[in-house]
């Protein structure tokens, strides 16, 4: 049994403490605000498999089958839905792409199919159907809710053992040639140390000061904080919007109805880079410029009321793939979701566990494509299919 | 609902939903707000919160000033969309 450190308690490194526990060994979680508080409770709660290229699909087809057990597994309810993803297309050119799409998610078994809009009419029953020619649906696709995910895979974890501190921030890395020694943190004021044999930074947006403890350079794998926000509306009868339904050509604009309370959460593709890791201040102009995306996707919408709004980061790598694998002997980073660390939680966790103690694994994830050291070698992969 | 005593009103939480979560481990209260989703309703937690923050300083022992509100969101009454969108359609 070894001694690994997880550093971020969002669900990245929530789920890999608890996957390593279960491989058996012995584990200390650390996040330096509350669980979740990063950005995996900031997320919008969609899960999807209709990526546009090979590595994404698989690994995305992967976490919905490990979605799919999830709550059986941890014997929680974690407000797992499979309501689909629902992309609605305003050109011909863009119906051609839909189609080359769900073409490449077919071969790697994603039921993606494309709709006509009396189809898509009965499965989003507030939609507007007149600006859409068709639309690229996928009833597999998803959303879990985030706070309840993250608790299940806590509690599980804490019971096989793991040591998870909260308010804990760690200050330091004691690296001896190729491998972390040991990691310092403090809590209440006071600076402990603990010895490792390896360590996860799995920090996301905060990745890259975790990499310089560790003696890299920051802008090893360059992950830079991106504001995104979401509205969201007082409940509405549920069934009106259950899938996350979003016409890419609107910068990304998308309306999903949330599992829990039946509020509609508005989202789009409005970004700025964070003018530093404090920077969640919601804006007036995002307010405007999503809700007006969203009436003309659900003109109903016009009637409901706004009850938050709310802002977190994409913690954005320059090709918006994270950077997963192994930066030392015994280093390894899971960071850089772009947006999709919630989603991947589950496939990533695991084949991260596995690789941190095993030194391979049977996920379905291409290292290659996700290799930390991409950057530095100038090997840019696609951008991975990015929405809101 | 006989006997149950609320604490929101907006996602009917009650006081025992409450000091069972706080029994089982979660103490921290944007934590409590996220899992039970008191606050998180149109009233914005101005029902909620106190009652909420009374019964954590009763079971952990702190003072009421000592445990921090939740970060409050915007906007602070809810607002139709049409008011923020305006009637021009572009």
């Amino acid at each position: 049994m070894s001694r690994i450190a997880v550093i971020g308690g969002g669900i990245i490194g929530v789920a890999t403490a608890y996957e390593l526990a279960k491989l058996g060994e012995e584990v200390v979680l650390f996040e330096k605000n509350y669980f979740g508080s990063g950005s995996t409770f900031r997320c919008a709660t969609g899960i999807r498999a209709q990526f546009t290229d090979e590595a994404n699909i698989k690994l995305m087809k992967h976490s919905v089958e490990r979605w799919e057990k999830l709550e059986e597994e941890l014997g929680a309810d974690i407000g797992f839905n499979q309501t689909g993803y629902l992309f609605l297309a305003t050109s011909e050119e863009e119906v051609e792409a839909f189609k080359a799409n769900i073409k490449l998610q077919n071969r790697f078994g994603v039921p993606t199919r494309l709709i006509d809009m009396d189809e898509a009419k009965e499965i989003v029953p507030i939609l507007n159907t007149e600006p859409f020619l068709a639309g690229a649906w996928n009833p597999k696709d998803a959303k879990a809710n985030p706070f309840k995910t993250l608790f299940a895979y806590l509690r599980r974890a804490r019971e096989l053992g793991v040591d998870a501190r909260e308010h804990t921030e760690v200050v330091g890395l004691e690296r001896e040639g190729e491998a972390i020694t040991a990691v310092k943190f403090r809590s209440n004021g006071k600076v402990e140390s603990v010895k490792v044999d390896a360590v996860l930074n799995a920090s996301n947006a905060w990745a890259p000061l975790i990499n310089e403890m560790a003696g890299l350079k920051r802008d090893l794998v360059p992950i830079k904080a991106y504001k995104h926000q979401l509205v969201k509306t007082e409940p509405l009868e549920r069934g009106q919007a259950e899938p996350l339904v979003c016409p890419p050509a609107w910068e990304d604009a998308y309306i999903i109805q949330d599992g829990e309370d039946g509020g509609i959460i508005c989202g789009a593709g409005i970004e700025h880079e964070a003018k530093s890791l404090e920077d969640v201040e919601p804006t007036y102009d995002f307010l405007r410029g999503v809700l007006r995306y969203a009436v003309r996707i659900a003109p109903p919408l016009r009637y409901a009321h706004v009850v938050r709004q709310w802002a977190g980061f994409y913690a954005k790598t320059p090709d918006s793939n994270p950077a997963i694998g192994k930066l030392l002997d015994n280093f390894y980073i899971a960071a850089g979701f772009s947006g999709h660390g919630f989603m991947m939680a589950p496939a990533v966790a695991q084949a991260m566990a596995e690789l941190i103690s095993k030194g391979r694994s049977k996920v379905p994830l291409d290292w290659e494509w996700y290799d930390p050291y991409r950057f530095e070698r100038g090997e840019l992969r696609s951008s991975a299919f990015q929405i809101g | 609902m006989g006997g149950k005593k609320i604490v929101c009103r907006c996602n009917d939480v009650t006081v025992e939903d409450v000091e069972r979560l706080i029994d089982s481990g979660v103490t921290d209260i944007e934590e409590i707000k996220r899992l039970l989703r008191v606050g998180m309703g149109p009233c914005q937690g101005r029902t909620c919160i106190p009652i909420v923050i009374s019964i954590l300083a009763r079971k952990t022992g702190k003072r009421p000033e000592e445990i921090p509100l939740p970060k409050a969101r915007v906007p602070i009454r809810p607002v139709r969309v049409e008011v923020i969108v305006g009637g021009a359609d572009e």
